[in-house]
């Protein structure tokens, strides 16, 4: 990833081609979720807390094991603790790793309008600068997965980073480091998604899940974090996983028809004034006699 | 208080009271609070005026007092309300006016029939403006406070910012429409609000009812021509 521009082009005294040229690279980088293992022991947020220097939060207790109901801004990854019960009577205890899904098409970035608060790295990575930060929360509204929280202590937003200051040093992310059973992998997007088919595959095989399947929406270009749910048909059971996400409608409308329909109304009407003073000029006034108007 | 009394007051001999102190006071109010407003929230519009921004203390100053100052501006948009509805009522001289626009954009002002205080195009203007204020409030304070907002509601908040920019988009068409007629199109508008009075032949050309019913009017000009 941050070391493409050092890949080799050509060496001296060497007979043959550069070794690994015309190979096909991918700096896009991949976080795979793999929900079947996960047991839902919260180490990946004690690594994300810890990392990022953020205190515990304080905890509920409504007789399930989440302990807290949300994401928050300084929280950025939570298990999910979903008991779901099937048509048939079955119970299944659904745990998923919640956090930011870095969409290829990021409706945060879409809605925001502060220069530089947010932005889109060349391997995936979707990060909040809160410098620019103006604390509007219109990434909230445009975020199809509800993740982005706001602090309103700061007026800043925040959210998962996907550690983008590990991964340019070339370290994995810290949940990823810190996973017990290797429900996390972290690696190229390709990589990650042969990873997720090959235990697709697995579960097909092997176990009663016959719906298992990969969860890359396409709807918001595809992400940077991707799971393998047990049912790919209700990813909702999962704590509400949005089973088709997109870039809500009306934020496209407003950003992108309603924006050029404005920017070209404001200049119209400028121009437009402009126009007719020149055709038509001032209502001047006659100054007439007082006494006996012209 | 009689009628009689009041009119004199505002009457001198070659120019007549247009706007009290009060009234200008109130206009240079909203003027400024509409243009921050305008000006911020063109920054937020459109990322190639963010550095308006920036310009008038950077984003996260400019995101605190947008809304602040949009309070006042309603307060004194409400205020304004007080003051000139009675003058903003829509009439059948404004109807006619109306019917007539196309001689009055073309300044074939002869033509139009004799104008109250405001024409009609004027108290157009001021109701898109009022109504403009409280779209913008009603919406604005989902804006303002969008953490309230539970994300299974977030369409409320994408509508209001959908509501919040139409409506800006409206009052800005009135503004630009407002500044061009004040500043450019009607000479002697600018000082009428800047100092309050007009000449006599400015009221009785514009504004030739409320003319009449200031000074009592004078003998009518020999070609002028029936309005039909």
């Amino acid at each position: 990833m941050s070391n493409g521009p050092l890949e080799i082009k050509a060496i001296s005294g060497h007979a043959g081609p550069v070794p690994g040229r015309d190979t096909s690279r991918d700096y896009a980088v991949c976080k795979l979720i793999d929900v079947t293992t996960c047991i839902g022991c919260k180490a990946c947020e004690v690594a994300c807390l810890e990392w990022n220097g953020y205190p515990f939060r304080e905890t509920v207790f409504d007789n399930t094991y989440q302990t807290m109901p949300d994401l928050a801004w300084n929280y950025y990854n939570l298990i999910r603790f979903n008991e779901h019960v099937a048509e048939d009577g079955t119970l299944s205890w659904l745990m998923r790793k919640d956090g930011c899904m870095h969409c290829a098409d990021p409706g945060c970035l879409r809605a925001c309008p502060a220069d530089g608060a947010i932005v889109q790295y060349a391997n995936g990575i979707v990060d909040f600068n809160q410098d620019h930060c103006i604390g509007c929360q219109y990434c909230v509204t445009g975020c199809p997965f509800n993740i982005p929280k706001f602090n309103s202590e700061t007026k800043k937003v925040h959210k998962c980073t996907l550690c983008s200051d590990r991964v340019g040093a070339g370290l994995e992310p810290a949940c990823i480091k810190a996973c017990p059973t290797g429900c996390l992998h972290f690696g190229s997007k390709d990589d990650m998604k042969d990873l997720a088919e090959q235990r697709v595959a697995q579960l097909h095989e092997h176990t009663s899940h016959k719906n298992a399947g990969v969860y890359d929406p396409p709807g918001v270009g595809g992400t940077h974090v991707i799971y393998v749910l047990h049912d790919i048909n209700n990813p909702e059971k999962y704590g509400g996983l949005p089973k088709d996400p997109h870039v809500p409608l009306l934020v496209r409308i407003w950003k992108g028809p309603l924006k050029w329909l404005g920017n070209f109304a404001i200049v119209a009407g400028i121009v437009g004034a402009a126009a007719h003073y020149l055709r038509f000029g001032p209502k001047e006034v006659e100054e007439p006699t007082k006494e006996e108007p012209k | 208080m009689s009628e009689a009394a009041t009119v004199t007051h505002y009457v001198r001999p070659d120019s007549v009271l247009r706007y009290t102190f009060h009234e200008r006071v109130m206009h240079w109010l909203t003027a400024l609070f509409y243009t921050y407003c305008l000006a911020t929230g063109f920054a937020f519009y459109t990322p190639y005026l963010f550095w308006i921004a920036v310009v008038l203390g950077g984003g996260p100053t400019s995101r605190f007092w947008h809304p602040i100052v949009g309070l006042g501006f309603v307060a004194v948009a409400v205020w304004m309300h007080f003051v000139w509805r009675r003058d903003m009522v829509w009439t059948e001289t404004d109807q006619r006016f109306l019917s007539r626009v196309e001689d009055y954009a073309e300044n074939r002002d002869q033509l139009l029939p004799p104008q109250e205080k405001y024409n009609g195009g004027q108290k157009l203007y001021y109701w898109l403006m009022y109504y403009g204020a409280f779209l913008l409030l009603i919406s604005g304070v989902f804006l303002w406070f969008p953490e309230y907002i539970p994300f299974r509601l977030a369409w409320v908040h994408q509508i209001m910012i959908v509501l919040h920019e139409i409506a800006a988009l409206l009052t800005i068409g009135g503004f630009i429409t407002h500044v061009y007629m004040s500043v450019f199109l009607v000479p002697g508008s600018m000082t009428a609000m800047t100092e309050g009075y007009v000449s006599r032949a400015w009221a009785r050309t514009h504004h030739r009812l409320w003319y009449i019913r200031m000074t009592g009017g004078d003998s009518p000009r020999k070609n002028d021509v029936e309005p039909g």
